[in-house]
């Protein structure tokens, strides 16, 4: 062996034998933290819950085996339709127009020479403050006697409205929070998309005479394809998962109508309210396949269109 | 060049708008937390600072052990933090540097369980943390988030590309151990991204919301974020009073922030990109 060769060869071609496996007790033992961490809080509360899916337990009695029943009750509460509803609705309210501010900010953010460091702090803050202490915040500005929302309906001549007591004006107040901690985070990521395109590009289509709209559709989005993909499933399944901002804003019961009630906080209900264990387990479940489901139709979406092209 | 110069004006006042947007609930949550809660109920809204900022924070003391949670949470992210970046950054560099049997099975394990959803685990958790004698106490929102496939993966990343095997082997031959050359090879070099992945996990511990109101079933010792909840549905109408508890709740974490901003927008951005 050179001097040159690398540390893994030498390793492996240490001696002619082949070496025991207890002689790279080192390794694994520097691996072991996470995957012994992982099997006992992650691994098995989650097969566990899949078995529990199928029982009955309160958490004191013992558990008792009912097949199908809990996601045949799933089907048929009402709740969980509800629910689910609620969730995908304030998905698309938050998500679309998170990422479109986010795209018309960055293309705006890239041009701009001056002061950028500034915007990209001052851009990414919200998505770093605390969830509980933004959701009170966004429910006392919703607020129906002192509302900012409402004194300046006021001053309009515009009748107040009593946001978080009906049901669109509580899924209003939660998406608009979404959307605050959201646009910035996603500004900066598809700012970094941006500077990664290649200036050639631009410059070929400047030469063939291409206007700033056609360049933009013809060679800017198609080139940040893979960031947009990145940013349609981290909002997915951030979005799926929603439970701070309903809780803290309207609490345990989801509000007027339960229209802040998310798949996870009905989850949260069954689970740590009313110890229905098994119906938690159920639920847990759907979210997961839930979750699958529109990461799947994300990726079938972009995978086609880019397939067209 | 006039017309570039209008452009440049008009892009710069949405990009200030955009700002400013982002930065009023902070300006406004001042505002509320230093008049008292009759100034908040006034129509038109009172647009100023007030003097009564001290009361307000007097209140939320009385109401709320605001510094024990402040501690608690303190306690969690700091040991979370530390226990992250340490078994993280070690793992990782076993993985980036050297050839062991099972290396790349184990390595695809970690990355299939970045895909599953960490709620899917709740209510068994919970059970595990009966078991243990946990619940309760900050180990059970310490210990299972003390190593995370994620930062295992991003700082394997680092070491690989940052890292020449040359630079181990000669610390190797130098007479360092496996553990010597981690400490005093692979750490050092490896502090931007260690900063990256330091902040992403306090935020995110000082941040947690749902499993610290699951398994902190003792009122009087809970997080900060439990704490602060807590008080908005005791106190909900007191406005000046539950605001200046957000305030005082935020700002310790928004400061880190500002501190550490490059680095870390640095890092969240660079990996969506390349991915």
């Amino acid at each position: 062996m050179t001097a040159t060769a690398t540390v893994s060869r030498v390793t492996v071609t240490a001696g002619p034998v082949r070496r025991r496996i207890w002689s790279y007790w080192r390794f694994y033992l520097a691996l072991s933290p996470f995957y012994v961490l992982f099997a006992v809080f992650g691994l098995y509360p989650m097969v566990s819950t899949i078995v529990l899916a199928f029982q009955r337990w309160d958490g004191l009695s013992a558990r008792k085996f009912t097949g199908l029943d809990n996601f045949a009750f799933l089907i048929q509460d009402p709740t969980f339709w509800t629910a689910l509803e609620n969730t995908v609705v304030l998905f698309l309210m938050s998500t679309v127009p998170t990422l479109v501010l986010a795209l018309v900010l960055a293309v705006m953010l890239q041009s701009a020479v001056r002061f950028t460091n500034v915007y990209r702090i001052a851009y990414f803050i919200p998505n770093v403050t605390s969830l509980v202490a933004m959701a009170i915040f966004f429910s006392s500005v919703f607020s129906t006697n002192f509302g900012l929302v409402n004194a300046a309906l006021r001053s309009l001549g515009i009748p107040q409205q009593d946001w978080l007591g009906q049901p669109w004006g509580i899924k209003i107040a939660i998406s608009t929070m979404i959307v605050w901690q959201w646009v910035g985070y996603n500004t900066l990521i598809y700012l970094a998309g941006l500077q990664a395109i290649p200036k050639e590009q631009y410059e070929a289509a400047k030469v063939d005479g291409a206007g700033a709209v056609r360049t933009f559709f013809s060679i800017t989005l198609p080139q940040l394809r893979p960031v947009v993909l990145f940013t349609v499933i981290m909002s997915t399944i951030g979005g799926l998962q929603t439970f701070t901002e309903p809780q803290v804003m309207v609490g345990n019961s989801g509000g007027t109508g339960q229209s802040g009630m998310t798949v996870v906080l009905f989850f949260y209900r069954a689970a740590f309210l009313d110890n229905d264990y098994g119906y938690a387990a159920a639920i847990a479940l759907s979210i997961f396949v839930l979750v699958l489901l529109f990461t799947a139709i994300n990726w079938r979406i972009f995978r086609e269109r880019s397939e067209d092209r | 060049m006039t017309r570039y110069r209008l452009r440049g004006v008009a892009l710069h006042a949405v990009l200030v708008l955009a700002l400013l947007v982002f930065m009023f609930p902070f300006v406004w949550t001042i505002i509320m937390a230093s008049n008292t809660t009759a100034d908040i109920y006034r129509f038109p809204p009172k647009f100023s600072f007030g003097g009564h900022f001290g009361d307000n924070v007097r209140h939320v003391l009385d109401n709320v052990a605001f510094f024990q949670s402040m501690a608690n949470t303190a306690t969690v992210a700091i040991s979370t933090t530390l226990l992250v970046l340490f078994f993280d950054s070690l793992a990782a560099f076993t993985f980036a540097k050297f050839r062991f049997p099972g290396r790349n099975a184990l390595f695809v394990v970690l990355l299939a369980t970045m895909l599953l959803p960490a709620q899917l685990a709740a209510v068994p958790q919970f059970q595990t943390m009966a078991i243990l004698g946990w619940v309760g106490s900050l180990k059970a929102l310490i210990i299972p988030g003390a190593a995370n496939a994620f930062g295992i993966f991003w700082m394997r990343q680092y070491f690989k590309n940052s890292i020449h095997d040359e630079l181990v082997e000669a610390a190797t031959l130098d007479g360092c151990g496996f553990f010597g050359t981690y400490w005093h090879v692979a750490l050092p070099s490896a502090r931007p991204a260690l900063a990256f992945l330091g902040i992403f996990t306090f935020v995110g511990s000082w941040n947690d919301y749902m499993w610290p109101l699951i398994v902190l079933t003792n009122p009087d010792h809970v997080t900060l974020q439990v704490a602060l909840s807590t008080l908005n549905r005791a106190h909900g109408v007191d406005y000046s009073m539950v605001m200046t508890g957000a305030l005082m709740a935020m700002v310790p974490l928004v400061i880190i922030f500002a501190v550490f901003a490059r680095q870390f927008i640095k890092g969240a951005t660079e990996g969506a990109v390349r991915g």
